[in-house]
Formats: structure tokens, C-alpha cells, sequence
């Protein structure tokens, strides 16, 4: 449900940086996502769209990399992924582990621009998959 | 046309983020003990939250509680009739607090000043999900359920348990006629989050509270 609010942060983070590369195009938002985020991936996905529709980013790709969770086992001292998120417990020695050291995260890893070439005036084909946004903003 | 990528690294809440460390060090500089209250709707966190707050004010300290809810004020009546001061933060629609409306409902609160209290309590919005993502400042999260709720919450919302500090199961009063099994919800808790208190309570007979409260005490003091 917070997904909306997640997705308008991104727009506000990525169009702010964006300014920073003048007449590039963002085609792509890489995002790493711990699998105990909290956040659903559909639903983020659905309201990508709705929030950067009309934004300079509108059409770009929502790339999520989805984290496992790693938990340091107190008992055996080492860091390891855990299958899923349904109980923290080193599965090298079977301890529960309550130290996490990745699962969490919520960030933007990078996004992907496309510069127009020196004297570029022809729209073209993108591989991506944003045919409004071509017709928009090339 | 070519492509190059640019890393970012940048949080997704980042500005959440920052505004919650800076709630963090005003509350810490304070010497007031935050708490978020996290459950579902329903759970009973308003009638628990009321017990506490006569029960710390019985004993002189000073509390005060900031209460989410979608619409009405509701439970900031109820809870303001045990004689703290109490205020609501409409979200109007929004599923969660975020730091900045507890900052926003910090300013201009009349007879309330942080330095004054022992304690904060911020009631969240009724929602298992979205308010794990935003950190309010609190130095303590608590997750609560009810033994109507079924064993299994700490598994379905592992997001919030596992961020929680704190667990307090809530209506043990209802656990018999419920068929709840106290050992499985243990269990499921102590999977989630291995090393989290727990207090199971009821705000009908006031069972568990000195225990609660204890750890309240314990926990306020200055390190």
C-alpha cells in the first residue's frame, strides 16, 4: 500500500538527479530491494507508472534486484544467506541469528541513460520497452 | 544514441531517513524514551496503550502519546482520558506515519515539551506492513498482537517482527476460548526475531503490565 509513496520518492530522487545530465534520457531505474523491505514488487511496479507518468522519467524501466537476507550467526561467527524469510537461523550450524547484515535495504542503485549521439535529429527505435516515451521526449 | 549507467546509491526513504535520525537526537538530547507502536487494526493497541499511560502517570512519570489514524480522533479522546497529553495525526489515507508528520505534530503542542517527558508513545496507523519502512525517530519498536489474530503474524509480516525491538501479545485473557497456542506463537516470534522481548497482556484484567512497565523503567533510564 506504501508502494505509491515509494515509487513518487523515486521520482523525485531520479529527476533530481537526472538534472544533473542535460539532455540525457533516463531508460532505466536500477533498485536494490531486501527481500525484507517490505515491499511488493507488483504493486511497486504498477505505481511506478503512475507516478512518473508526465515526469521526465515517465517510460523508464523499473529494474528491482531483489536481496536475500545474510544474518551473522552469533554462535559460528559466519554470514550467510538465508532461504527466504520465514526463520533466522545460520544454516551452517542451525543457531538462530538475530544480527542481520543485508535484507533491509531500500535504494537506487543507479539508473541507465541514453545520451543522444552529436547530431542526432531523427527519433529512433529503443529497445526499450516505452513507446509513449519515445514519441514524448526524442 | 548510447547508454551509460550512473550509479546513485541513494536510500529510497532517504529523506525520511534524515528527518527520523534528527527526531533521534532531539528525543535522545531530551533524555525522552520513544516508542512506535505497530499492529493491525483492531489488535487492541489504543486499550494497551491507555492502561499504560494511567499506569505511568500513577507512578509520576511523565507521558505523553501521539496517536495515527486514517480519520476521526477517536482514539485521542479516549486515550486523553487518561489524563496525559494526547494528540491525533490524521494521515487522511496514507497506510503509516512517517517522520515527518511526527515532526510536524511535535511543533505548536500546547502543555508539551520534550525535555518535560519520560516518555513518547506513537501510536502507528492499524497496518502490519508499510509503517516496518519508515523510522520514526523511536528508540524502541514495539510489534503487538492479539491471540485473535492466530499464531502465525510473526511469519506473514516477518518485516515488522524482525525490525521490532519488542513484541506484546495482547487480549490473554481471550486465549483459552480462542484456542490459542501460546508455545507455537513463542516459537513463530522467536524465529522472526531471535532475541526480542516479550510480554503478554491484557488490558481487560492488567495482566502482564508490571512486567511492561518494568521494562518501560529499565529501559528510560540513562545509560
Amino acid at each position: 500500500m506504501h508502494e505509491l509513496s515509494i515509487a513518487a520518492s523515486i521520482v523525485e530522487t531520479v529527476t533530481e538527479s537526472d538534472s544533473a545530465y542535460p539532455g540525457a534520457r533516463v531508460i532505466a531505474v536500477r533498485l536494490r530491494v531486501g527481500a525484507l523491505a517490505s515491499v511488493v514488487e507488483d504493486s511497486l511496479r504498477f505505481c511506478w507508472e503512475l507516478a512518473s507518468e508526465g515526469s521526465p522519467v515517465a517510460g523508464a524501466k523499473l529494474v528491482i534486484n531483489v536481496l536475500p537476507v545474510i544474518v551473522h550467526c552469533g554462535a559460528c561467527g559466519a554470514d550467510s544467506e538465508i532461504e527466504g524469510v520465514q526463520s533466522f537461523r545460520c544454516p551452517r550450524c542451525g543457531e538462530l541469528a538475530a544480527d542481520l547484515r543485508q535484507g533491509r535495504e531500500l535504494e537506487i542503485e543507479s539508473i541507465e541513460l541514453e545520451d543522444p549521439e552529436p547530431g542526432d535529429t531523427q527519433p529512433m527505435e529503443s529497445e526499450v520497452d516505452a513507446p509513449n516515451r519515445i514519441e514524448e521526449h526524442i | 544514441m548510447t547508454t551509460r549507467i550512473v550509479e546513485l546509491r541513494r536510500g529510497i526513504l532517504k529523506k525520511n531517513d534524515e528527518l527520523a535520525a534528527g527526531l533521534r537526537q532531539r528525543f535522545t538530547s531530551a533524555g525522552v524514551l520513544v516508542l512506535n507502536l505497530v499492529s493491525s487494526p483492531g489488535t487492541g493497541k489504543t486499550a494497551f496503550l491507555e492502561l499504560t499511560l494511567r499506569a505511568l502517570r500513577e507512578r509520576g512519570a511523565h507521558a505523553a502519546a501521539l496517536v495515527g489514524d486514517l480519520e476521526t480522533d477517536n482514539d485521542a479522546r479516549r486515550l486523553a482520558a487518561s489524563g496525559v497529553p494526547v494528540r491525533q495525526i490524521n494521515t487522511h489515507g496514507i497506510c503509516h506515519l512517517d517522520a515527518e508528520m511526527v515532526t510536524k505534530h511535535l511543533e505548536g503542542w500546547e502543555g508539551v515539551s520534550l525535555a518535560d517527558l519520560n516518555y513518547l508513545f506513537i501510536e502507528n496507523v492499524g497496518n502490519l506492513v508499510c509503517p516496518s519502512s519508515y523510522d520514526l525517530g523511536e528508540r524502541i519498536r514495539v510489534a503487538l498482537l492479539s491471540v485473535t489474530e492466530g499464531e502465525d503474524k510473526p511469519l506473514k509480516y516477518p518485516g515488522l517482527f524482525n525490525s521490532s525491538d519488542a513484541a506484546v501479545i495482547t487480549k490473554i485473557d481471550l486465549a483459552v476460548p480462542c484456542g490459542f497456542d501460546r508455545d507455537l506463537a513463542l516459537k513463530n516470534i522467536n524465529e522472526i526475531r531471535p532475541d526480542i522481548r516479550v510480554f503478554e497482556t491484557s488490558a481487560k484484567t492488567g495482566a502482564g503490565m508490571d512486567e511492561w512497565l518494568a521494562y518501560l523503567a529499565e529501559q528510560a533510564k540513562p545509560s
